[in-house]
């Protein structure tokens, strides 16, 4: 366990802009028989350099809210500020540049991939030949290590030739091949084994560290948002029930939800009291 | 062998044409690697290429041209002329092969233009969605409407009155069936495409900064080339029975052969009722061949493309259920792998 010590200096917003912000993001579903609310009047900041951890159970909006905040589903109400900018109905060349900063990784590996396509040839799609001072090539080689791949293994490999975890490394690589500002992680690490987990969310926290990457980090895994986030929002049903630096929805939740999803992780408190020793 | 170089040769023709650099064929080739052909597959591509044979090279070694008078009205077969002669005195058996190779081309073009329309507003409309795919709907629901044949008859004789020698000929009839007959085609692939739309390799490909022409060519038409290769076999047939229909109401254009040219002059010089069979029977069969042999390889290959891609139309329902079902086939597989390997 690398756990650095700068996450325990939990930030809360001191002011400044958030990168992104969603404010009073509601979305409806119509379904048979009238339309169910997915996403409750939500609003949630996000802060430079820092990890955002949503946490909820199954179906309780978190893809939805990402899917809302990447601009690829419309909003029914509300409004997404990027840098300041209201960026809910932007379009075309705007919309383009928008996800040149805000990249994601999503939940399901399988479908993520087009499965024509080789690794390399999914990676180095719209990339120019040229990054910066590394060649392309020394780009993909740098972001597949990241996640404990070997670019010359995988880039000849089409998605059905990989595991459910290689693909989904494929795929943070993908995003962090972008050289994005804000990072959203949708259950990106659920397919991958203890090991590989920690190594990615070191990676996560390593880019954090470095390059100031703001990460939204879902997941249904209380423990794995307290390993790397900053900050944490349980979401129920839509709404959000809690919200705070991490360590204090950890040792003092307020909500019922958030102590039974607590009290789901046995060891949790034990694991962390020992890691801020 | 012929199979599979023919059915990647299928799936080229059928597409619009990619774009320049556009590696679409390059990259569905490992697909039909995988591909598995059954007996059926191979009946049915015997009797086209048989078809095919005859109606290409069949006129090379033939002796006799097709408009050639070697005899008179409806001799009787005999060792010269195995199929006897037409009503103009012509050798049935040249007559036949050079109507076969029209009444093919004619459903080549017509075919094609069907699907190249047909899968061009079916992936948009798909695609796109909203406003846009409401209306292309029911610009598709309007064609649907018109009763076709109506249509058919109305243009193709109206083409008989021009001056252009292409739209006299098959040309034209083919033109006006493959404007006519694409709908279907469009709805299919329009349920096919909005259900691959809401794959989220089409929003990585958008987070990557592909534009919508490039998402439509290399995210969308690879998961639709069964579609497309199967509508085009459809197509196919539908066009050359629609085309004998028309030319045996006597609606073809004149002066040249086709399998339903050759039915409306048995009919005009009542090759039925004085017996004549040689007349009217070899160019029904072939027809019914070339029909029977088409959809024969049409339902074969229903079977042979993965059933994966085949989702229901309610776009969010589907894309649940379809992430449930590869999950949960992938945990089969590697469930299976793990007792293989235990
Ligand atoms: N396209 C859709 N149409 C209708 N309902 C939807 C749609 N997408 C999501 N929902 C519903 O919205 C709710 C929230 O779904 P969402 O995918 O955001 O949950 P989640 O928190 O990501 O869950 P999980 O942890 O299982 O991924 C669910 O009840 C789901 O059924
Ligand atoms: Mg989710």
């Amino acid at each position: 366990m690398t756990a650095t010590s700068s996450q325990n200096e939990a930030v809360a917003s001191d002011g400044s802009v958030p990168v992104l912000s969603a404010v009073n993001v509601v979305k409806e579903f119509k379904v048979a028989g009238g339309h169910i609310t997915a996403v409750d009047n939500v609003s949630v900041d996000f802060h430079a350099g820092k990890v955002l951890a949503v946490v909820g159970e199954s179906g309780s909006g978190k893809s939805t809210l990402a899917r809302m905040l990447l601009r690829l589903m419309p909003v029914t109400s509300g409004t997404i500020k990027y840098l300041g900018k209201d960026v809910t109905n932007i379009k075309g060349s705007e919309l383009r540049a928008y996800w040149r900063d805000v990249q994601a990784v999503f939940q399901d590996p399988f479908s993520s991939f087009n499965q024509f396509f080789t690794v390399g040839q999914t990676l180095r799609r719209r990339m120019s030949a040229k990054q910066g001072d590394e060649s392309l090539d020394e780009l993909i080689e740098r972001c597949l290590s990241y996640v404990g791949l070997k670019s010359r293994d995988a880039v000849n490999k089409f998605p059905h030739q990989l595991s459910g975890g290689q693909r989904q490394r494929v795929m943070i690589a993908r995003a962090l091949m972008m050289n994005p500002k804000v990072l959203l992680a949708d259950e990106a690490t659920s397919m991958l084994d203890a090991s590989l987990r920690v190594s990615a969310l070191n990676v996560l926290q390593d880019l954090r560290d470095r390059l100031g990457l703001t990460v939204l980090f879902i997941t249904h895994d209380i423990g794995q948002a307290c390993y790397l986030a900053d900050e944490v929002v349980v979401m129920e049903n839509g709404l959000v029930v809690e919200r705070g630096l991490t360590d204090d929805v950890i040792f003092n939740p307020q909500n019922a939800y958030t102590k039974r999803l607590l009290a789901d992780v046995p060891d949790l408190k034990g694991s962390l009291k020992s890691r801020n020793n | 062998m012929t199979n599979v170089p023919q059915s990647a040769i299928l799936a080229e023709e059928a597409e619009p044409k990619p774009g320049p650099g556009s590696q679409v064929t390059a990259t569905t080739r490992p697909s039909w690697r995988n591909l598995n052909f059954g007996p059926r597959m191979w009946v049915a591509l015997t009797i086209i290429f048989l078809i095919v044979l005859m109606a290409e090279v069949g006129p090379f070694v033939y002796p006799y041209k097709s408009s050639l008078k070697v005899g008179s009205l409806y001799d009787e077969p005999s060792a010269a002329h195995l199929l006897g002669t037409d009503n103009f005195g012509h050798d049935i058996i040249a007559v036949l092969m050079n109507s076969t190779r029209n009444s093919l081309l004619n459903g080549l073009l017509a075919g094609t233009l069907a699907v190249f329309i047909g899968v061009l507003i079916g992936i948009l409309a798909g695609y796109v969605g909203g406003w846009f795919e409401e209306l292309l709907m029911g610009i598709t629901n309007i064609v649907v409407a018109i009763p076709s044949i109506v249509v058919l008859i109305l243009i193709s004789m109206s083409l008989q009155h021009t001056n252009v020698g292409f739209l006299k000929g098959i040309g034209g009839l083919a033109l006006v069936i493959g404007i006519t007959s694409w709908p279907w085609t469009a709805r299919a692939v329009r349920a096919q495409a909005s259900s691959v739309a809401t794959r989220e390799h089409i929003d990585i490909a958008k987070l990557s900064g592909a534009g919508t022409p490039s998402i439509l060519i290399r995210d969308v038409l690879p998961y639709l080339a069964s579609y497309v290769v199967m509508a085009w076999v459809l197509q196919l047939a539908s066009a050359i029975l629609a085309e004998s229909t028309l030319s045996m109401l006597g609606l073809g254009p004149s002066g040249t052969d086709s399998l339903g040219i050759e039915l409306h002059w048995a009919l005009a010089f009542q090759a039925v009722s004085t017996g004549a069979w040689w007349a009217f029977l070899p160019p029904t069969i072939i027809l019914t061949l070339i029909s029977f042999s088409l959809l024969y390889l049409q339902s074969s290959l229903d079977e042979v493309f993965n059933p994966r891609l085949r989702r229901g139309k309610k776009k969010n329902l589907a894309k649940a259920a379809a992430r449930r079902a590869e999950t949960a086939r992938k945990l089969a597989q590697q469930n299976e792998k793990v007792e293989v390997l235990s």
